[in-house]
């Protein structure tokens, strides 16, 4: 199996450079196509403004910008900030950043999917009892207010209201701080989780397997754990990536509320003042995040469920 | 040699609850299992055949209540003592610990959706094992290995490392019987064992059953539709027909001499090759509906030759003969005699021609 799992790696890393690269593209064409330009201020006129534009190069052809970034990505150069801070690297910029996008991102998705999980599990287990009915209007209800909703319902309640936690997060209390946001963020991921969790759980629980595991005389715990439990998580994981872009374009306006200096609040000026090479950076990096997740899902995929086993055992 | 007697059920009511209301699935059930021997169940789908035999192995789900009766099985201890429980009477935590897989266990209509699909094959067998004998996972792997060949599955080695997935339907099959005989059960349930088997495979299935069962001294109860099988493998037989047995008997006294309207419409509706008639008999109407009180007897209006007291009053069982009973006001003495019909009768008349 090693054999066949590292070359279907490597197909997908394949497949996912070339992704990138295409993303890239799409990217620069979009920003080329889009009005407005990084040197939009009232103050220039049309000279200094043409001056400005040729000295970062932006007066060139297209194909010869997007050749030149390119060329530089490879070489591991995000470019440089034309409007936010000026002249400086972006990858210096999203250095400091990313790592608390991460870890938000990471502590969210992980806060979801497990409490999901058990929410859903549990919901299942005591289907159409009163406990069922809450973890169900509570699931409605976290899967159709938005995060940003929640997240200010958060900020007045239980940051501004009863001031059990700091209103904006700060950087010198990363954990006691990024517990609002995170929460923010999970609340749709623990909904999503609980609904497919209890869906999956009750189909799996009423499938000749389970009922075969009863009659060979195992506990009902044991039922539960050995023989439920995977083939219910099988499809839930499917669920998980698409589940990633909730949480990118969520931390976006998260961040922006709690004032976490993370990437999306740099891509959120970024677009506000046309900083293309910001922009350009903090897309890149979510599309990888993105990419890379979707990856790990599916190779996940194959150790809980051997049917999808990248051409595993020969029968 | 004297009979002994491993499962007697006894007036069972099993009632479902229904978001029309409670439905009388089985209505007083009446139902003997031998040492060694095997019945067959037969009636149409919903008449009661799979609830009673899950009933027997403590699965019911929540909606399902034992409102009535017993389900006694009895077996020698390691003692050598006789001992005998109500079943009906456990908890469904006890019944699961102490009978299921052990005592009395079970093999699955379709044996690709009831194995697990994400555990070895050899994981699934040793499983019943480890929780009833508490073996070592070597010991167990040894015993499983046994088995595998025991149902005629080559390479065990290998295949106990599998998944199911990777092996065909017959040999899915063969494992769900080895799990079933894991843990050297006195009885086993036959669930529809061969319906979801291509007809070749079918008949090696329904040998190996019959064949461990000799070696094994077990009792076999199959519950199914297809007379074709019970007429195979069967020593006696019951009709059922809205949760309650109408007719029983060996399996002479039941496919040559019928007693019963409804064993008729069933043998009537047998695909049968040397008929002359271009078409295949349904029995006419419908299931009764369980939702309602059945007054009388249950297969009255579907019943050609139904008597006027078939509409009032529930037929008690007529003796009528050997081992048979039947559950038909045609059967009593005062009853004007009604014959079967000439088409079931040429058609059994062949069948004992084909047999002589």
């Amino acid at each position: 199996m090693g054999k066949d799992m590292g070359r279907y790696i490597v197909k997908r890393v394949l497949i996912a450079a070339v992704t990138l690269l295409a993303i890239t593209f799409l990217l620069f064409l979009l920003m080329d196509l889009l009005p407005g330009s990084p040197f939009n201020n009232e103050k220039l006129n049309e000279a200094q403004r043409a001056l400005l534009e040729h000295k970062y190069g932006l007066d060139k052809p297209f194909f010869v910008r997007y050749w030149i970034y390119l060329n530089n990505l490879l070489h591991g150069n995000f470019g440089i900030s034309y409007v936010i801070a000026v002249d400086q690297p972006v990858s210096g910029m999203m250095a400091s950043r990313l790592p608390i996008t991460i870890r938000m991102g990471v502590q969210a998705m992980l806060i979801g999917v497990v409490v999901g999980l058990i929410f859903g599990i549990i919901a299942a287990l005591k289907k159409n009892t009163w406990i069922d009915t809450i973890a169900t209007i509570c699931s409605v209800i976290g899967f159709s207010v938005p995060a940003y909703v929640f997240a200010l319902f958060l900020v007045f309640f239980a940051a501004f209201k009863m001031g059990w936690f700091p209103i904006r997060f700060a950087i010198d209390q990363p954990v006691f701080s990024s517990i609002l946001p995170t929460l923010s963020l999970s609340a749709y991921i623990i909904a999503t989780m609980a609904r497919y969790a209890r869906s999956e759980m009750i189909e799996c629980l009423s499938s000749d397997y389970i009922t075969l595991a009863k009659a060979k005389g195992i506990s009902e715990q044991k039922v539960i754990i050995r023989h439920a439990l995977r083939n219910t998580l099988v499809p839930i994981i499917t669920v998980v990536s698409p589940l990633m872009i909730g949480l990118i374009t969520g931390s976006v306006v998260v961040e922006q509320i709690f004032g976490v200096p993370g990437l999306g609040q740099m891509l959120l000026s970024g677009v506000q003042n046309n900083d293309y090479n910001v922009i350009m950076a903090v897309a890149l990096v979510y599309s990888f995040l993105y990419i890379v997740i979707m990856l790990v899902v599916d190779v996940l995929y194959g150790f809980i469920d051997p049917r999808i086993r990248v051409s595993g055992g020969k029968a | 040699m004297e009979r002994e007697r491993v499962l007697s059920i006894r007036d069972l009511e099993i009632s479902f609850d229904t978001v029309h209301g409670k439905a009388a699935a089985i209505r007083g059930m009446r139902f003997d299992l031998y040492r060694g021997e095997t019945v067959a169940i037969v009636g149409e789908s919903g008449s009661g055949k799979s609830v009673t035999m899950k009933a027997v192995m403590g699965i019911i789900s929540n909606n399902q209540h034992i409102d009535h009766g017993s389900i006694r099985y009895s077996w020698w201890d390691e003692k050598g003592q006789k001992r005998t429980v109500d079943i009906a009477k456990m908890s469904e935590r006890d019944v699961r610990s102490k009978i299921c897989g052990r005592h009395i266990s079970m093999v699955f209509q379709d044996s690709m959706t009831s194995l697990n699909p994400t555990v070895t094959i050899g994981n699934q067998i040793i499983e019943g094992m480890l929780e009833h004998y508490k073996l070592s996972r070597e010991e167990a792997k040894g015993r499983a290995i046994k088995l595998l060949e025991d149902v005629g599955i080559k390479n065990p080695e290998k295949r106990f490392k599998q998944y199911p997935h990777q092996l065909s339907g017959g040999m899915c099959q063969r494992v769900g019987i080895a799990i079933a005989l894991a843990c050297d059960p006195d009885v086993l349930i036959c669930d529809e064992p061969t319906t979801a088997l291509d007809v070749t495979i079918q008949l090696k299935i329904l040998n190996l059953i019959k064949k461990l069962q000799k070696e094994k001294q077990i009792s076999v109860v199959y519950i199914t539709h297809d007379l074709g099988v019970v007429a195979k493998v069967a020593d006696y037989v019951c009709v059922m027909y809205a949760g309650r047995i109408i007719e029983k008997g060996s399996v002479e006294e039941i496919f040559y001499d019928p007693r019963h309207p409804y064993t008729w419409g069933l043998l009537s509706s047998m695909p049968d090759l040397t008929t002359d008639s271009p078409r295949l008999f349904a029995i006419p109407g419908e299931p009764v509906n369980l939702l309602h009180e059945i007054k009388g007897d249950a297969f009255a209006p579907r019943n050609p030759y139904a008597l006027k007291i078939d509409f009032e009053q529930a037929p008690p069982m007529f003796h009528v003969g050997g081992k048979h009973r039947a559950a038909s006001w045609l059967c009593h003495p005062n009853a004007e005699k009604v014959q079967m019909p000439e088409s079931l009768r040429i058609k059994i008349d062949r069948m004992l021609k084909g047999v002589s």
